[in-house]
């Protein structure tokens, strides 16, 4: 890789970020402050990944996997806090985001696809843990709101003999497909529409173009892997959250968000 | 029709309900220490004020509902002891809007019976008054009545003992209103017990060969029945 940017270099680019205020301010968007904190956050908490993924992780796998560990945890975090009207989301975004983690890692270093390094193991758990939010999130809510709102249809479906899977089936496949299918459009239209992050970024630091094409596809197929992993460890385990195990319907009360 | 409460032996009862509580998520009372009897065979009427508890007694019946406290026996055996699965298909149930699924009517009826043949499926159509045209139909686009006939038509599928009818009339025009209900008379003619859960005391008189009062939660002694039924209740 060539020479990083430079430290003068990013300050440099804080310009950019003044441009923006300064947009802000022209149109009165009131979005200022916003903007000045999320740029000093990013700051802070990139600054101190680097840090660590410079100087504390490559002497030690076992922090990599402490930090791994809590990555899941905030992911998880992040979810039930997103969508805390789902029953039990928190420990079901636990086991999704440790199955997704266990079963993508397992294929990426297993195969040798990646070395198991300090940096590649943090890396590759975050891109895991961080692209999958929102589809758990999504298929999460998804599940719920399509029980409640076609609780009619499910019940008829329960009247009729099926079990509580028979009975939610089309509600869950419909959830799975709505959570899955911006990933899947992201996965087609990659380098035709959008470079992604991953890829870019290593262009930009020098990487050579085939090289970083070979890094970013198995970075969005580790994406896709996961998501599917995760959204239907969750699909399944709040399908199963809201049937009794005499195979009634029994949904929370509408939360307040 | 006899417009009585049901007063039948235990041992001759479809559904016996003893001391039945039923509490809802809310902490509401859905229904007080019930004790009732429903008859085998003809046409139960469940008839009360809105929030009586009669959609829930009925819901009792397949399970959809489970009680918080006392007993239900179904021909004699404890609720419980049935596989909920197979006591659905034994106990059919056709609800207040009508639930057509995504797909034709066919589709539907395969839903209730995966291995029907499509004379097997006119045949039920046929039971329904609706004529096997009906089949390729897609069952989201019929009108609320024809779609009210098909939900009927699917739950015949599983060829059940028991038919749980909740409003069914409700949401349905006044001519699809008359074909369900002699649809109902034809069915418990047939042999097929049916109960039949309404608000309308009218329909409940022109339906029912019993008729059983819940106001409040409680099935109504025969002063309270009479005089609901009269239309003199204090409700």
């Amino acid at each position: 890789m060539s020479d990083d940017i430079t430290w003068v270099g990013l300050a440099s680019s804080l310009v950019l970020v003044a441009l923006a205020v300064a947009l802000s301010r022209w149109r009165k968007l009131s979005l200022e402050a916003g903007i000045v904190w999320a740029s000093l956050r990013a700051l802070a908490q990139l600054l101190l990944v680097g840090v660590a993924l410079e100087f504390v992780l490559p002497r030690n796998l076992a922090w990599s996997w402490a930090w791994v560990a809590i990555m899941v945890v905030f992911a998880a975090e992040t979810v039930r806090r997103r969508a805390g009207e789902v029953p039990g989301v928190f420990g079901l975004a636990l086991g999704a985001f440790a199955l997704a983690s266990a079963v993508t890692l397992g294929v990426l270093f297993g195969f040798g696809i990646f070395p198991l390094e300090p940096a590649t193991l943090v890396t590759l758990a975050g891109l895991t843990a961080g692209n999958c939010m929102t589809a758990t999130v999504v298929v999460g809510r998804r599940v719920l709101d399509g029980l409640r709102d076609r609780r009619d249809e499910v019940e008829a479906r329960l009247a009729l003999g099926l079990s509580s899977s028979e009975a939610a089936g089309p509600t869950v496949r419909d959830a799975l497909r709505t959570a899955l299918v911006p990933q899947i459009e992201r996965t087609k239209t990659v380098g035709v529409v959008f470079l992604p992050g991953t890829m870019t970024g290593l262009i930009l630091g020098g990487a050579s173009p085939l090289g970083a094409v070979r890094i970013q596809l198995a970075v969005m197929y580790l994406i896709l892997g996961s998501a599917a992993t995760t959204t239907a460890v969750v699909a399944l385990g709040v399908r199963r959250r809201v049937f009794t195990a005499d195979h009634r319907l029994v949904l929370p009360h509408a939360a307040t968000r | 029709m006899n417009a009585q409460p049901a007063n039948v032996e235990a041992d001759a009862a479809l559904f016996t309900f003893t001391d039945v509580t039923v509490v809802g998520s809310d902490g509401r009372h859905r229904l007080h220490g019930v004790d009732t009897a429903l008859p085998t065979g003809g046409v139960t009427a469940l008839v009360g004020p809105s929030g009586s508890g009669k959609s829930t007694l009925l819901r009792c019946c397949n399970r959809l509902e489970a009680t918080t406290g006392g007993a239900i026996r179904f021909r004699g055996v404890p609720l419980e002891s049935f596989d909920p699965l197979d006591l659905r298909r034994r106990v059919a149930m056709v609800f207040q809007r009508p639930t057509p699924f995504a797909g034709t009517v066919r589709d539907n009826l395969l839903v209730a019976a995966a291995d029907l043949t499509d004379a097997g499926a006119g045949a039920l159509l046929t039971r329904v008054h609706l004529d096997e045209s009906f089949l390729d139909r897609d069952a989201t686009e019929l009108s609320g009545g024809e779609a009210q006939r098909m939900c009927l038509a699917r739950s015949l599928a599983v060829e059940p003992d028991v038919m749980l009818m909740d409003e069914v009339t409700s949401s349905v025009d006044h001519v699809a209103k008359g074909v369900l209900e002699s649809l109902a008379r034809a069915l418990s003619a047939a042999g097929m017990s049916i109960i039949w859960v309404t608000h309308d005391l009218d329909q409940a008189a022109r339906l029912a060969d019993h008729t059983v009062v819940l106001i409040d939660g409680r099935v109504a002694d025969d002063a309270t029945a009479a005089a609901y039924l009269n239309g003199a209740s204090d409700e």
